[in-house]
């Protein structure tokens, strides 16, 4: 069986982790790197790496992180921010990431996605969402959350869809750095409205919110940053109680941990 | 021991090189036809879509080179699907190692489907020590239906082959090289084949 998933998301500025991590026993704690490894060795499904520099002159550097992160890391990483053209996906899935993410450009330039799509193939091309619940509609904004757009989520993400999107990935910024939750009812409308796989972002902040992610929001994948860097919830724990709630979850296990690290 | 990457334009076999780097061994990506026949072990990986991948493939002229090949070759994910008769995908023919065609899902489920999927069994060297338990990840729209052939088999709305073999050709729908200790191992069982 298929089974749901976990997915710490790591913001990147100038090449090191910025949100605050206290990993103790990581060397270099703003190494994305050191930090991408643990998480893939304690269970982490996938990785998203999000360039929040993501200027021109940045872009030459994080495909370097990425060459590095292909390097080293045995699970699948999507890269995102700021990616605005067939060339600067090209690189990246050079270099080694699996998917991209993108967001803006394609809400600005909707034919993008089939252009990519063609080039690339549907399997590695994520199309990021957020969207802001403003009078009971929800509405698509842009530059990480700041702009709003007239744009519907749900025609958005059908349209995206359509368009030959592989995955999309729904930040709701009501819910985002709350800590209270995901937005389960957009969420459950959104999967039987569109039938490509939806990773849930923004809200996370105790075990239970994964539950009902899975549970009434029907998400395929929960992604999450500050509980995970901040060791709040273990990610082995996380799946572990997943898994006891009937949620089909790839669990790792303390031996597979240790034959694994030298 | 010489091992080959077959270098033929599709996307992302950088990380199936660092992923044999990473169990200690060197690969080659290479278009040569003379140094893939001339490897002791080879992979023949795949991502995209069938129809273009195929094109790509004659365009080289390394149809005829993987067909020739006596040595262990591992084709991954459209890799595998490439080796098979026939795919929906595109409609379009294969190499015809493997006597089977590929269809595309067709449920309730989504598609592609994504994430790491377990075996119901598998078979075979190419599994020694894996356990049915262990998962794989996958991203794929179309699939391999069990047959002679199948060498696991996993299920996604319906069984399918998640691995299938016939002499020196194995296929693995999954993606080995991202599927973290279980996919190292899977790697390792075929370098030791």
């Amino acid at each position: 069986m298929l089974t749901k998933r976990i997915i710490p998301c790591l913001d990147i500025k100038d090449n090191r982790t910025v949100k605050g991590v206290n990993f103790l026993d990581l060397r270099d704690a703003g190494d994305p790197v050191e930090l991408a490894s643990r998480y893939a060795k304690y269970g982490a499904d996938e990785l998203v790496f999000l360039d929040i520099t993501a200027t021109h002159e940045k872009r030459k550097t994080l495909a370097e992180l990425v060459l590095k992160v292909a390097q080293q890391i045995d699970i699948p990483f999507t890269v995102g921010g700021g990616i605005s053209s067939i060339e600067d996906v090209s690189v990246l899935l050079q270099n080694g990431a699996d998917k991209v993410s993108i967001n803006s450009a394609v809400v600005k330039n909707p034919p993008l996605i089939n252009d990519l799509v063609d080039r690339f193939g549907s399997q590695c091309i994520v199309v990021a969402v957020d969207a802001k619940k403003i009078e009971d509609q929800w509405k698509v904004h842009l530059v990480g959350g700041k702009v709003p757009t007239p744009v519907d989520l749900f025609e958005w993400v059908s349209e995206a869809t359509d368009r030959g999107a592989g995955e999309i990935l729904f930040t709701s910024m009501n819910h985002d750095g709350t800590k209270a939750g995901f937005a389960n009812e957009a969420l459950a409308t959104m999967s039987k409205l569109i039938n490509i796989p939806i990773i849930a972002s923004g809200g996370a902040g105790n075990i239970h919110h994964f539950i009902e992610v899975f549970k009434k929001g029907k998400a395929d994948a929960a992604l999450a940053a500050s509980v995970f860097h901040y060791k709040e919830i273990p990610i082995g724990y996380l799946k572990e109680k997943l898994s006891e709630k009937g949620i089909p979850i790839r669990l790792v296990t303390k031996e597979t941990i240790q034959r694994s690290i030298k | 021991m010489k091992i080959v990457i077959v270098d033929y334009g599709v996307g992302n076999i950088q990380s199936l090189k660092f992923a044999i780097e990473r169990l200690g061994y060197q690969a080659r990506l290479t278009e040569s036809s003379e140094e893939i026949l001339n490897a002791d072990k080879v992979f023949f990986p795949g991502v995209g879509e069938a129809k273009n991948a195929m094109a790509m493939l004659k365009d080289k002229g390394l149809d005829q080179t993987v067909r020739q090949l006596k040595v262990p070759t591992l084709g991954i994910c459209l890799g595998m699907q490439l080796m098979c008769q026939q795919s929906e995908e595109g409609n379009t023919q294969g190499l015809g190692l493997l006597p089977c065609v590929v269809k595309r899902f067709e449920s309730n489920l989504k598609v592609p489907q994504i994430g790491w999927n377990h075996f119901d069994w598998v078979k075979g060297d190419l599994f020694q020590s894996l356990k049915p338990t262990e998962y794989m990840y996958s991203v794929h729209s179309y699939y391999v239906p069990l047959g002679d052939w199948t060498i696991a088999c996993s299920d996604y709305g319906t069984p399918y082959s998640s691995a299938l073999q016939i002499d020196n050709f194995y296929g693995v729908q999954f993606h080995p090289e991202k599927s973290s200790f279980s996919g190292s191992q899977l790697l390792l069982n075929f370098l030791k084949l």
